[in-house]
């Protein structure tokens, strides 16, 4: 399968996937837009995700993007560092053309799947795991003010969304390079959509992250909310 | 030493095989009667190819396409590498496209004008005739040639014609050629007709029973002697430039291998014919390794000039004043002054003549001594810098890099009038018109072994034109040689395949093995690059643009003394086993030496001028070339006598014009 | 020669394939701006040689920037700081008096190194071998005005046919990808309509031998482009992929 044994069908895979994942991440921002508005509107949003036949094949589809995206990450870049040979540069330096995001692009993978495991630790593990299996379900409201209630967990989602900026804004027109959209035209188009994209996208989740947060701690503490 | 040349003059006629009938019919009849070798049997036949060039790369492809086993070799690490990449301007083709009245018979004209009217009328015809199949040929493989907007082919004028004929794919003509013929190679290697040896450097070519059979190769790498047997040998390996040690070819353009051939009894004819671009970068200094071709195209709108006051020339050398400090008035324009009718577009030789005789008489412009300026500042001020930038830019900006002056930057007003950094050019050896002598066929004086492309003499007599290099090596490696070897092979058909075991081979390699372990064990104190140098200083003072009696017998003098010099001072690091890049260089360096002894040899017997070879005692009262048709109407083939020191023999192959009547060449009106 | 400058280069020097390389730190002093980098090399080599010691051996032919033969890993960049250049059209006025130049072969696993800075390349030919021509025998071609080519399709092939085939796009590459090279073949006979008849057998079959002959997966950084002295761009890999996909979902 040429998917799998040729270069470009493996760079087809990330880039289907990769898109894939982005796409996901836009309706995931919208979703949670829900939540700053109104957290009923949240639950209902909620219901509709849970463990429905449709939401769980959603999400089993959704699992394996993010599955395949990683193995082969880590496959090509275990292929990249061999067909570098043994003796690496003593002294090497970057183009300016070239993007930081593009040469770290694993580094980054690996800061966003540290943040997607505790992402799943805080919200999938309490809502649709337990609807499965049984055991205490968190409300959509329950389960983010449980996360944004928390004081460290705002600095480390921001990091997270860095990360996630980063992978995106190489990620985005990479991918329609590897499918073998682009040309001189569309190089720098697809490079400004796509970090107008990644910007918008990730910006959209930070507000999210900081509204709930100030929401959470203003609940908490009445005093805060009049403070502001 | 002159009685040995006159005495070597009554030797036999030799047999070029030129076929009967009128010129133009010629290669046709040829074609139509040649012997053939069918399909079954060209499996059985192997031919090696040494060189990969353009004729080298071309000839070992389309002997693969036919059906011989061919074995290709080449010095670089890559068959695409060859100097022939080199080449900017473009190739020539009589088609015609632009209806200004071109023709087969017009190109074959220019080419022989252009040569001085010293090559062979026959060869260069059926050079003009098949340089429209090149063109088509190179097209059907994929070579972006420049086009118009309406998708035609794209051509442009050059020196020497009245027509633009000259095709061009960007200022890279020969590397797009020679890609196209790399290219055809790499099918055939990949069929497995060719096999291709690379970074290997044929030392020697071994002769069965008269008949060249094969080949002893140094593997650069390993640095071991291999042996390689054929049916027939082709030497493709360019031409001697080198031997002036600063020329525009690479470097490591060398002429081991058809020194090689010469040692074995092939004639080397009209070694004195050497071609010097004026357009190059001057040399700054003794550290220099090459020269650097600026494109003839500059000389349409840049003009070439010198100071009028011996003064200003001395300030310029001193480094005290800059060219643009030196007004309109005060600038000679020699070549516009000399040769009203074509001015700066005289052809390479001429010009070159005419910028050593302003530097010969102090008028050079830069600390050396040895340049003069080609000023863009009339074409700036009438065209404005975009539209000369358009035209130059990529030349002015390798200008830069290289000198770090930018000929495009306003530097001076004077009076109201504009003046640019002009550039400093001067002449460097370019290309080798002698070489192997070749019969019709394009084989040498010995059977079986056969010379193409720049390594052979045959067709651009005492000066090449410009863009005709590509077309010859092209047409003899697709169109000539393919047909012509098959004359020769045809009743070889029968000889088996040859074992390298054979004592042939065995004492060829030993005698090689020999002269290598003698270079090891010189054991002196000079590098090899510093022989070479002196050697280039030789041959470019004294056999270079302007050769005199005295001076030709004082560089055979000289080299005579640097041979000893070479032969008891040479120190090689290292030993023989892997690679020794001294000891390579120090072997070409060795057949360098003889070359430069050769073409000294004949510059000294040509006793006339003649387009790359100008013998001050033979000019005109205004300075210009005088031929001697009634004495030197002949290509000299020079003969080896066994021993690198001895002189070599002459031998006089006639030349016979029925199509063309000889004339003069005239540019100044 | 106004100006000269010191300068220590610290070269890679390996006798052999097989043996362990190292740096060896080379003093030159009152270098002429005006020498190139290779001249100086020759420079070095030549106070080698008047040591006694083995000059450093380093692939170059032409020193015009045309034959791709030179190479050269300087300063962390192939071909040296200069853009747009071949490690011989590099001069030393590009560098600092005193500076330390750090001098290292191409490394790619594709291209091991035969001795000091000399790598083999010979990865290239192969791929080429595998199908960057037009299948077509001399002696048979139509006349070279039959078939016009657009002038902006004949200007972008030959933009793509300037490529020299040094390797500098594998030598920049963190991935040892030879895309761009591949890319640049199958781009100029992709845009030929002679190409056009075997294009999907030929990016098939050069792109199989790339993979075969271990070169890394390209991750789209453009190192190679921005390297490259013959400014091969980077939409010549975005066609290679279509090209290739294309064929594969023929098939």
């Amino acid at each position: 399968m040429w998917l799998f044994k040729s270069s470009v069908g493996r760079k087809v895979v990330m880039s289907v996937t990769g898109l894939f994942l982005i796409l996901f991440l836009t309706f995931h921002a919208l979703m949670n837009a829900v939540a700053v508005l109104s957290l009923d509107a949240y639950e209902a949003v909620c219901e509709f995700l849970g463990a429905n036949w449709y939401a769980l094949l959603g999400t089993l589809v959704l699992a394996a993007g993010f599955v395949i995206h990683i193995i082969f990450a880590f496959w090509l870049t275990l292929q990249n560092r061999s067909a570098r040979g043994n003796d690496r540069y003593a002294v090497t330096a970057r183009p300016k053309s070239v993007e930081w995001a593009s040469q770290n692009m694993l580094v980054l993978g690996i800061i966003v799947l540290c943040f997607l495991v505790l992402h799943l630790f805080q919200f999938w593990a309490k809502m649709q795991l337990p609807e499965i299996t049984g055991g205490d379900v968190y409300s959509g409201s329950q389960a983010l003010e449980a996360t944004f209630s928390q004081p460290w967990v705002l600095p480390v989602y921001l990091i997270g969304f860095c990360a996630i900026w980063f992978h995106i804004t190489h990620g985005f027109w990479s991918a329609f390079q590897s499918l073998g959209a682009n040309n001189d035209k569309w190089l720098c188009r697809w490079k400004c959509i796509g970090w107008w994209w990644a910007t918008i996208v990730m910006l959209l989740f930070a507000v999210e992250a900081i509204a709930l947060t100030i929401k959470f701690a203003t609940d908490s503490c009445p005093c805060i909310g009049e403070l502001i | 030493m002159e009685e040995n040349l006159k005495k070597n003059v009554a030797q036999p006629a030799i047999d070029s095989k030129i076929p009967e009938g009128p010129v133009a019919e010629k290669w046709t009849n040829y074609k139509a009667h040649q012997k053939l070798v069918n399909p079954a049997n060209k499996r059985r036949l192997d031919i090696i190819v040494v060189g990969t060039g353009l004729a080298g790369a071309s000839a070992a492809a389309t002997l693969g396409e036919m059906g011989f086993k061919v074995l290709n070799f080449c010095i670089q690490d890559s068959p695409r590498r060859a100097h022939s990449i080199a080449a900017q301007g473009g190739i020539n083709a009589a088609k015609n496209y632009q209806n200004d009245g071109d023709s087969v018979y017009r190109l074959f004209y220019d080419t022989v004008k252009g040569g001085d009217y010293r090559a062979r009328e026959a060869n260069v015809y059926r050079l003009a005739e098949v340089s429209n199949n090149i063109i088509d040929q190179c097209v059907a493989q994929g070579v972006p040639f420049a086009r118009e907007y309406g998708g035609l082919l794209a051509n442009r004028s050059f020196g020497g014609a009245q027509v633009s004929r000259t095709f061009y794919a960007k200022g890279q003509t020969g590397q797009q050629l020679l890609l196209g013929a790399y290219s055809s190679l790499n099918r055939q290697i990949e069929m497995g007709n060719v096999k291709s040896y690379n970074r290997y450097e044929m030392h020697d070519v071994v002769i069965i029973d008269g008949r060249a059979r094969g080949i002893i190769a140094k593997n650069l790498v390993t640095g071991k002697l291999e042996r390689f047997a054929a049916h027939a040998v082709v030497i493709a390996t360019g031409g001697y430039g080198n031997t002036y040690f600063l020329s525009t070819n690479a470097m490591a353009c060398n002429v081991s291998a058809a020194m090689a051939c010469y040692r074995k009894g092939a004639y080397f004819a009209n070694p004195a014919y050497v071609q010097i671009h004026p357009t190059c970068i001057p040399r700054h200094g003794d550290k220099q390794s090459k020269l650097t071709l600026m494109s003839e195209s500059l000389r349409n709108d840049g003009r070439i000039w010198v100071p009028k006051n011996i003064e200003d020339a001395k300030k310029l050398q001193a480094g005290q004043i800059k060219g643009s400090d030196i007004p309109e008035e005060e600038r000679d324009y020699y070549l516009e002054r000399r040769y009203p009718a074509f001015g700066n577009l005289v052809p390479r030789d001429v010009a070159s003549r005419a910028a050593k005789e302003r530097c010969d008489k102090g008028f050079g412009v830069n600390n050396t001594g040895q340049a003069v300026f080609l000023d863009f500042s009339e074409a700036i001020n009438r065209l404005g810098i975009d539209v000369v930038r358009q035209r130059y830019g990529n030349l002015f900006d390798m200008y830069e890099e290289i000198t770090d002056v930018n000929p495009g930057e306003l530097a001076n007003e004077i009076n109201g009038v504009k003046y640019y950094n002009p550039m400093m050019i001067y002449p460097a050896i370019h290309y080798t018109m002698g070489g192997i002598w070749v019969d019709y066929e394009l084989q040498t004086s010995i059977k079986g072994l056969f010379a193409i492309g720049e390594c052979n003499f045959s067709d651009h007599g005492a000066n090449r034109l410009g863009a005709s290099a590509l077309m010859q090596g092209l047409a003899d490696g697709y169109f000539v040689l393919p047909y012509t070897i098959q004359n020769y092979l045809s009743d070889q058909i029968t000889v088996p395949r040859f074992s390298t075991d054979l004592p042939e081979f065995e004492e060829t390699e030993e005698r090689v093995q020999a002269d290598l372990d003698n270079l090891m064990n010189i054991k002196g104190n000079r590098s090899v690059d510093s022989i070479h140098k002196e050697l280039g200083n030789i041959m470019w003072d004294y056999v270079g643009m302007g050769r005199t009696k005295e001076s030709l017998e004082t560089a055979l003098e000289k080299i005579k003394e640097l041979r000893k010099e070479f032969e008891t001072n040479l120190f090689i690091p290292g030993d023989q086993e892997g690679m020794n890049i001294e000891l390579d260089k120090a072997f070409r360096l060795r057949d360098f030496i003889t070359m430069g002894e050769l073409i000294a040899y004949d510059a000294l017997n040509r006793e006339e001028s003649c387009g790359g070879h100008f013998r001050e005692e033979h000019q005109t009262e205004e300075g210009e070339a005088k031929r001697d048709d009634e004495n030197f109407f002949y290509v000299a083939c020079w003969k080896y006598n066994g021993d690198d020191t001895k002189a070599p023999s002459l031998i006089k192959e006639p030349l016979h014009y029925e199509a063309i009547k000889v004339q003069t060449r005239n540019y100044k009106n | 020669m106004e100006n000269s400058i010191s300068v220590k280069l610290k070269v890679w020097r390996q006798a052999n394939p097989k043996a362990q390389g190292e740096f060896v730190t080379y003093e030159l002093q009152d270098i002429p701006t005006d020498t190139s980098f290779l001249e100086t090399l020759d420079i070095l080599n030549e106070q080698l040689v008047e040591r006694g010691e083995e000059p450093i051996a380093f692939d170059h032919d032409c020193r015009e920037g045309i034959c791709g033969m030179c190479s050269l890993y300087i300063n962390g960049h192939p071909h040296g700081p200069a853009t747009g250049a071949t490690t011989c059209q590099l001069y030393m006025r590009r560098f600092k008096d005193g500076e330390t130049i750090t001098v290292e072969p191409w490394r790619s696993a594709a291209f091991p190194v035969i001795k000091d800075l000399m790598v083999d390349r010979n990865a290239f030919d192969k791929i080429q071998q595998a199908g960057g021509y037009v299948s077509f025998n001399t002696g048979g071609a139509q006349d070279a005005n039959a078939i016009p080519i657009s002038k902006v399709d004949a200007d972008e092939a030959m933009d793509s046919a300037s490529c020299i085939g040094c390797g500098a796009c594998v030598a920049a590459c963190k991935n040892g990808s030879a895309m761009l090279f591949v890319s640049a073949k199958v781009s100029q006979f992709a845009l030929l309509p002679q190409g056009k008849a075997e294009a999907k057998k030929r990016v098939k079959a050069m792109l199989q031998k790339m993979d075969e002959l271990g070169f890394g997966n390209c991750t789209n950084t453009g190192a190679c482009a921005a390297e490259c002295p013959k400014n091969i761009k980077l939409s010549n890999i975005a066609r290679l992929n279509r090209e290739y996909i294309c064929a594969k979902c023929s098939d």
